[in-house]
């Protein structure tokens, strides 16, 4: 088998399905034809898309957006992998916050005013196991709660409800959402069909990044198997049209060499250049299940997660030096997320164990720059299970990003993230209009909950001004576990006071979160003897 | 299939000495087959005689030898399973017809029925019950050998028209599925069924109707690829013997009218010796001429067993047969079969013992027809039917979704393309090819995706791919590369490169994760605490994303 021929026999990876009604195909349909408009339904016109960047195994957050305002206490947590403080990458505007080292690329992002770092983002009762917080991210469900659909494909699903029936036509004739690699993700799960369709490289078609695919001998199942691959490939029915996009943009920019992120981030810069209409896109990098020598012994700036951040930052900056170059940068936006953070202390194998909640990055020409909460508060003497409380729901970067981003209406908003979440201010899409969240607190501001006294032995005051209407007040554990809602309802403006009976709650470290609107504040409280 | 075995093999397979290479290189003849017997050769021998190849069967022949397993798959018990069900209501029918009186539940074959509507629907209850059959397929050849003879001897239920025709053809297939080639020629040339899809019964004097006369020689015993062979003269001849049986449609019986039978002396062609079949005039002339006109044409003996030979080798081999074939397997097996007196069991015994049967180069190349496709997927899986005797009505419904199904991947169960059978096992060059083009090949996929992702539910009844409890069946499950080479030996009859394999481990079973003790985690959590909802779930995301993507992959195809 020549390997030029083993390229050439490939086949895409998820077979997309042809559009079957009531058995029959409707290839014959045109997208002209009622049948095909009535199936379509109204689809938002936009031309906006998102690209999703997972970074597989749970990202150290801590050592990606290092609380400068806290590096005493970061560094008295961890300090066989902190970075040091005249090494952290200083941003505009804040004082407070800084980035790893690594990140020079996301460091002049920031400072272009293209980038916001949404601060601890995660949600109640944190799961630590990489497949069932992959899933709740993927699916946007409750801790507790079982999904079978993800939150990209509910969206979609609510954009084009008839898919595949009916598609590709003249209105979509692009797979509604793309992911660059082999096996498409549980985020593009439709309510019932897969809205995504992988792809890998649309030169060759090929399965696998890293261009795995059996070789077919010269056998008569050699022979049969290669048969079978062809017509594969030729059923596959966006391949032209992903074909033609790739194919029609000849020029990009530079992106490093022996990045994956940076090869798939390419590949996306490309099809959204090319013209298709496709939405969403997903990619993936891993590795960051850093458990041990997340940092080198000697240099904590340098190592696997140094590498990492650099893989990340790179490809970032490359894709939207690209993108800028290429004329569609007012068109994307993209965000990256992972599983979980980890654990605020390190362990002694340079290295740091599962956590909660971690920064999620936003990036695009369209995002609204800057730091969306405040620094995590890393208490002076940290437990080994001690972990970063949530100040923001992932399913509100979620929910913030389509409506802002996409248009959606409240009403479809409930229904894809199945109840309502706090609105951030992320994105502009002038079509979508103002989201009149300009007051939120960026980088530093009030203190807007506090509690006395703190440390406090059975029971303490928490103190809070809301701006009015909804004002939401949680107790979580360490463990990011919600312990008690103090309150959950509509109030006039001002400043109230509720207690906090900790009784037959163990010694340490709590947290009162205030939920105000797009306001958002967590307060650190210790119970003592 | 690994090439160590692949070359002792090649050693040891000197039986029959060949003088030139052959095309497709594999030179094995009919010694048996005394090389490894292992899951990958089970499932390679249950996959070409049964409907895909189950695990727990897989590990029921892997206990016996080569010799035993085969002599197990051959024989086929006499039992006749329970008839098909009215399955359908009233609707339409008139009531003046028998069928009205048949209660739901009970079975109509043993009624006879005129209706339209009620005909058209006890086709799709039997075409269900066919499907079904095969679905509960016992450990034997004879769902396998039943479809050979189907598409052999092919008949069209929209031709012939009656639900009872096609219930006694189909029993017949069934009882002679390993039984004797002649007597099964003669049954089926006077099977009702035959004889009014092939217009047997408009065959008289006066006007002999050659429809018959012809496809028994072209189709059914000789082919028309020998030469010498029968001529125009031969089929008119033959026609002129086989006039006078007709079917009686007043009871649906067959009959024999000598007043319409040619009783003049038949004369045929130097290709069969210039025989001459006296004209009888007698009540039995009718069979004793049948029997002189078969008895004629199994006299070419040659012809007839090495036309059914090479048609049973297509069936279970591959269809490429080349000079070196020719010589190690059809002859000497069509000389087993003429040794045989035309009995098909050692036939079948000998072909699915011998080390060609079992070489490397014949594993693997088969492209599934849809049925194989279709219940094959869901007996690998071990999907659960409705019962078929408490719930018979969802059992049908389900039945007759998965023959929906085939019918629209180009296979409709009672219903070839013509009286050729399926182009797939005769059509040169490209035979099993055909099955697979750019319309059949996505909905190859959309079944399998519908399976593993929703499955079916009508009526409160859902059919669906259980992929944790497959992954249970698999006995290392808890290791991710266990559990992809235990599932792939099963589902799969090529090899996935390692690099392949980890891949999609990698991908799916660790969603991206490289250690192996994630999978493993995951899945003893889920054994712990099974009713879990999110463990469950956990496991179950990633091992239905695993068996999708594999039933997607061209490999899936094979068998």
């Amino acid at each position: 088998m020549k390997r030029r021929d083993f390229f050439k026999q490939t086949l895409p990876a998820a077979v997309t399905l042809p559009a079957v009604l009531n058995g029959f195909s409707v290839k014959a349909y045109t997208g002209s034809s009622a049948l095909v408009q009535s199936l379509l339904g109204n689809t938002t016109d936009t031309d906006k898309v998102l690209v999703l960047i997972q970074l597989n195994g749970g990202n150290d957050g801590l050592n990606m957006v290092i609380p400068i305002e806290y590096y005493g206490q970061y560094f008295n947590a961890r300090p066989n992998v902190a970075i040091p403080l005249n090494k952290v990458l200083t941003l505009t505007s804040t004082a407070k916050t800084g980035l790893h080292p690594s990140m020079t690329g996301l460091q002049s992002l920031y400072n272009e005013g293209k980038m916001a770092v949404v601060q601890a983002v995660g949600y109640p009762s944190p799961n630590f196991s990489h497949f069932r917080a992959t899933d709740i991210w993927m699916t946007a469900s409750d801790s507790e709660q079982v999904l079978n659909s993800g939150w990209a494909g509910r969206y979609l699903g609510v954009e084009y409800p008839n898919y595949p029936n009916g598609y590709p036509n003249s209105q979509m004739p692009d797979p509604l959402a793309i992911q660059i690699g082999s096996i498409t993700s549980l985020a593009l799960q439709g309510p019932s069909v897969s809205m995504g369709m992988s792809i890998s490289d649309p030169t060759s078609f090929y399965n696998f990044l890293n261009g795995v695919q059996d070789p077919v001998p010269d056998t008569p199942w050699g022979k049969e198997l290669k048969y079978v691959r062809l017509v594969a490939q030729q059923t596959q029915q966006y391949t032209a049209v992903i074909r033609a996009a790739f194919n029609s943009v000849t020029t990009q920019g530079t992106y490093p060499g022996n990045n994956d992120l940076a090869a798939q981030l390419k590949i996306v810069a490309r099809l959204v250049k090319g013209g298709l209409k496709t939405r969403v896109y997903m990619v993936s990098t891993g590795g960051f299940d850093t458990h041990s020598d997340q940092v080198n012994s000697i240099d904590p700036t340098v190592g696997n997660h140094a590498k990492l951040m650099a893989r990340v930052s790179d490809s970032i900056k490359a894709f939207m030096d690209d993108l800028k170059g290429l004329g569609v940068d007012d068109r994307v936006i993209g965000m990256t997320f992972s599983e979980f953070g980890r654990r605020i202390k390190s362990n002694s194998s340079f290295g740091t164990d599962h956590g909660a909640a971690a920064p999620v990055i936003v990036f695009g020409k369209n995002v609204k720059s800057g730091i969306v909460g405040t620094n995590p508060l890393i208490p002076s003497s940290v437990s080994v299970n001690d972990n970063i409380p949530f100040q923001y729901d992932f399913r509100s970067v979620y929910a913030s990003i389509l409506k802002q981003w996409f248009c959606v209406n409240a009403t479809d908003l409930q229904t894809i993230l199945l109840k309502n979440f706090q609105e951030l201010p992320l994105c502009t899409n002038g079509a979508c209009g103002s989201t009149g969240l300009e007051d939120i607190i960026r980088g530093s501001g009030d203190e807007l909950i506090i509690n006395y006294p703190n440390p406090f032995v059975e029971s303490t005051a928490i103190t809070f001004k809301t701006k009015g209407g909804h004002t939401l007040i949680q107790v979580m554990d360490t463990l990011g576990r919600v312990i008690r809602t103090l309150t959950d309802k509509e109030y006039v403006p001002g400043t109230y006071t509720l207690r906090f009976e900790s009784v037959g709650l163990p010694l340490g470290v709590y947290y009162a979160r205030l939920q105000n609107g797009s306001l958002q504040q967590v307060r650190a409280m210790l119970k003592t003897r | 299939m690994d090439r160590r075995e692949f070359l002792r093999l090649k050693k040891t397979s000197t039986a029959l000495p060949v003088s030139e290479e052959s095309v497709r290189g594999v030179n094995s003849g009919l010694t048996p087959y005394g090389g490894g017997w292992t899951t990958k050769e089970v499932a390679h021998l249950l996959k070409r005689t049964m409907f895909g190849a189950t695990k727990p069967d897989i590990d029921y022949f892997k206990a016996m030898t080569v010799s035993q397993a085969v002599d197990a798959l051959l024989n086929v018990p006499a039992t006749v399973p329970p008839p098909p069900l009215k399955n359908y209501d009233n609707t339409s029918i008139d009531p003046a017809d028998l069928d009205y009186g048949v209660a739901q539940g009970t079975t109509w074959v043993n009624t006879y029925s005129t209706d339209g509507t009620a005909n058209a629907r006890r086709i799709n209850s039997l075409k269900a019950w066919w499907t079904g059959l095969m679905v509960n397929q016992e450990r034997t050849i004879q769902e396998k050998m039943t479809l050979f003879w189907h598409n052999h001897f092919s008949t069209e239920a929209t031709s012939y028209d009656r639900g009872v025709y096609g219930y006694n053809h189909v029993s017949l297939l069934r009882q002679s599925a390993v039984g004797n080639f002649k007597k099964l020629v003669r049954d089926i040339t006077l099977d009702i069924a035959m004889l009014r899809y092939l217009n047997g019964y408009l065959n008289t004097a006066t006007a002999p109707d050659e429809n018959y006369g012809r496809e028994l020689q072209e189709l059914f015993t000789l082919g028309k690829e020998n030469n010498p062979n029968y001529n125009e003269d031969d089929v008119k001849a033959a026609a002129r013997v086989l006039t006078g049986w007709g079917i009686d449609f007043s009871n649906d019986t067959r009959r024999f009218v000598l007043s319409r039978h040619d009783k003049t002396n038949k004369q045929f062609s130097a290709f069969f010796g210039n025989t001459v079949i006296t004209g009888k005039n007698d009540a039995a002339a009718g069979d004793t001429e049948l029997d002189d006109l078969l008895n004629m044409i199994f006299n070419k003996k040659v012809e007839v067993s090495e036309f059914i030979v090479r048609k049973l080798y297509r069936w279970f081999c591959y269809y490429t047969i080349d000079a070196t074939t020719e010589t190690n397997v059809i002859k000497p097996l069509a000389q087993i079969f003429r040794d045989n007196n035309w009995e098909i069991k050692p036939v079948l015994a000998t072909l699915l013992k011998s080390e060609h049967f079992f070489d490397p180069l014949n594993q693997g190349c088969l492209i599934k027809s849809p049925l194989e496709h279709v219940i094959g997927c869901c007996r690998e899986f071990g999907m659960k039917f409705p019962d078929q005797v408490t719930e018979y009505n969802d059992a049908y419904n389900m039945w007759n979704l998965l023959r929906f199904y085939t019918t629209i991947l180009q296979q409709n169960l009672g219903d070839p393309p013509n009286v050729s059978g399926w182009p797939a096992y005769y059509q040169t060059p490209q035979f099993y090819e055909l099955w697979i083009n750019a319309d059949t090949l996505p909905k190859r996929n959309l079944f399998t995706d519908a399976m593993i992702t929703n499955g079916y539910t009508q009526n409160g009844k859902t059919i669906i791919i259980n992929a944790v409890d497959f992954t249970k069946s698999l006995p290392n499950p808890a290791d991710p590369n266990l559990l992809i080479n235990d599932a792939l030996d099963i589902l799969y009859r090529v090899p996935l490169s390692d690099a392949s394999k980890l891949t999609i481990k990698q991908q799916i079973l660790l969603s991206n994760q490289t250690q192996d003790f994630y999978w493993t985690n995951a899945w003893n959590a889920y054994l712990a605490n099974p009713n879990d909802a999110a463990a469950y779930n956990i496991v179950n995301t990633r091992l239905k994303s695993l068996y999708k993507y594999l039933m997607n992959l061209a490999e899936y195809q094979l068998a």
